[in-house]
């Protein structure tokens, strides 16, 4: 396998949900989420009811490996901020931990300047909590060595034949 | 790369539908999406050009149902066939936990089948995947067509390393769920071995 799953744990969950609710309000954001480069949502706070947010998610990873693609061919590296600009609502999109996509959603309540000195706070904060889950992940892999137990090892073909029985 | 989350006890799979252009990826999407239950599907996203040919993807998600106390959820994409989008095809294929190979049963369309096999593989190899260690899955396409090369001749062309071969006419639904069964089996049994 090319890079290693992610697992998210409760503990770290919850960090991260505080960490993304705090940015919400002191940047008077509408909507912050967290997807992963590959386009799964990790976490979402805010006005979200009528939010499309699992779209949202897989359109934001296009968007961020569209942009990848078009540095690379300039030389860039990465933009690590992307920023679209609506008639009521825009969208500020940032590169956390390398890995992890940070999208905020702001209207005329908040302003471009205060959205990005409050993600530059909280990435510093989501970087070390991603950097935790990722140690742990390494560590519980090491210590449980080559006898590694997937949860799931459990999961037989009944119960796989079992989700398609409509 | 499948993402597993503990907290809200949910497993996320990505799944790639791969194939020359006009073999019928967005059709197997859109076959899927018209027949799945509304609970179990979101929205289906096609970007696409104004000829509604793929321009970067098609996007659906399903929630299949709980495996072990775990929700599973789908999400589906397909790459646009075409040769020159070769950029964007590489983008879609990262973080990808399964395949399905889309090939066109039409004589006339065997290089195409031939040259996007050998590109998906490449592309793969580009984001650290090997083709021979993904789950992966054949669907022989537009079976219903006159002027088709037959079962065994495509198997031979195009089969790389003994994954299943699904005939299908995507377009009328025949074994459209039968390669999605399939796929989901395999990449869900890869998470019984790697967790």
């Amino acid at each position: 396998m090319a890079a290693p799953d992610i697992v998210m744990y409760e503990e770290e969950f919850n960090q991260i949900k505080t960490v993304i609710s705090k940015l919400r309000i002191d940047a008077n954001a509408k909507v912050v989420f967290l997807v992963d480069k590959n386009g799964q949502q990790i976490a979402a706070q805010g006005e979200i009811e009528n939010l499309d947010t699992t779209s949202l998610a897989s359109l934001t990873a296009g968007n961020v490996a569209a942009t990848d693609g078009l540095a690379r061919l300039i030389g860039e590296k990465e933009f690590s901020i992307l920023f679209h600009e609506g008639e009521r609502d825009n969208i500020h999109i940032s590169i956390v931990a390398q890995r992890v996509i940070l999208v905020v959603i702001f209207d005329e309540r908040s302003s471009l300047g205060l959205v990005r000195l409050r993600v530059k706070k909280a990435s510093g904060e989501l970087n070390d909590v991603f950097a935790r889950i990722m140690s742990k992940v390494e560590r519980e892999r090491a210590a449980a060595g080559a006898a590694f137990e997937s949860p799931f090892a459990e999961i037989t073909d009944d119960d796989i034949d079992s989700l398609f029985s409509e | 790369m499948t993402f597993i989350n503990y907290a809200s006890r949910e497993i996320n799979c990505k799944i790639v539908y791969y194939g020359p252009g006009l073999c019928g990826k967005t059709t197997n999407l859109q076959w899927i999406y018209d027949k799945t239950n509304p609970n179990a599907k979101g929205k289906l996203i096609s970007l696409a050009t104004e000829t509604d040919r793929t321009l970067f993807f098609d996007f659906l998600p399903l929630e299949l149902g709980t495996v072990r106390g775990f929700k599973t959820r789908f999400h589906l994409y397909t790459v646009p066939g075409q040769v020159f989008y070769d950029a964007s095809r590489k983008l879609i294929l990262k973080g990808v936990d399964g395949v399905i190979f889309v090939a066109d049963s039409q004589n006339e369309r065997m290089d195409a089948n031939s040259e996007s096999i050998d590109n998906l593989q490449i592309n793969l190899k580009a984001q650290g995947y090997d083709l021979m260690a993904i789950p992966y899955i054949l669907q022989l396409n537009k079976r219903d067509l006159p002027n088709v090369a037959t079962v065994d001749e495509m198997a031979k062309l195009l089969r790389r390393k003994g994954e299943p071969v699904v005939e299908a006419v995507a377009s009328k639904g025949t074994g459209v769920f039968e390669t999605l069964k399939g796929v989901a089996k395999l990449v869900l049994q890869e998470l019984t071995k790697t967790g």
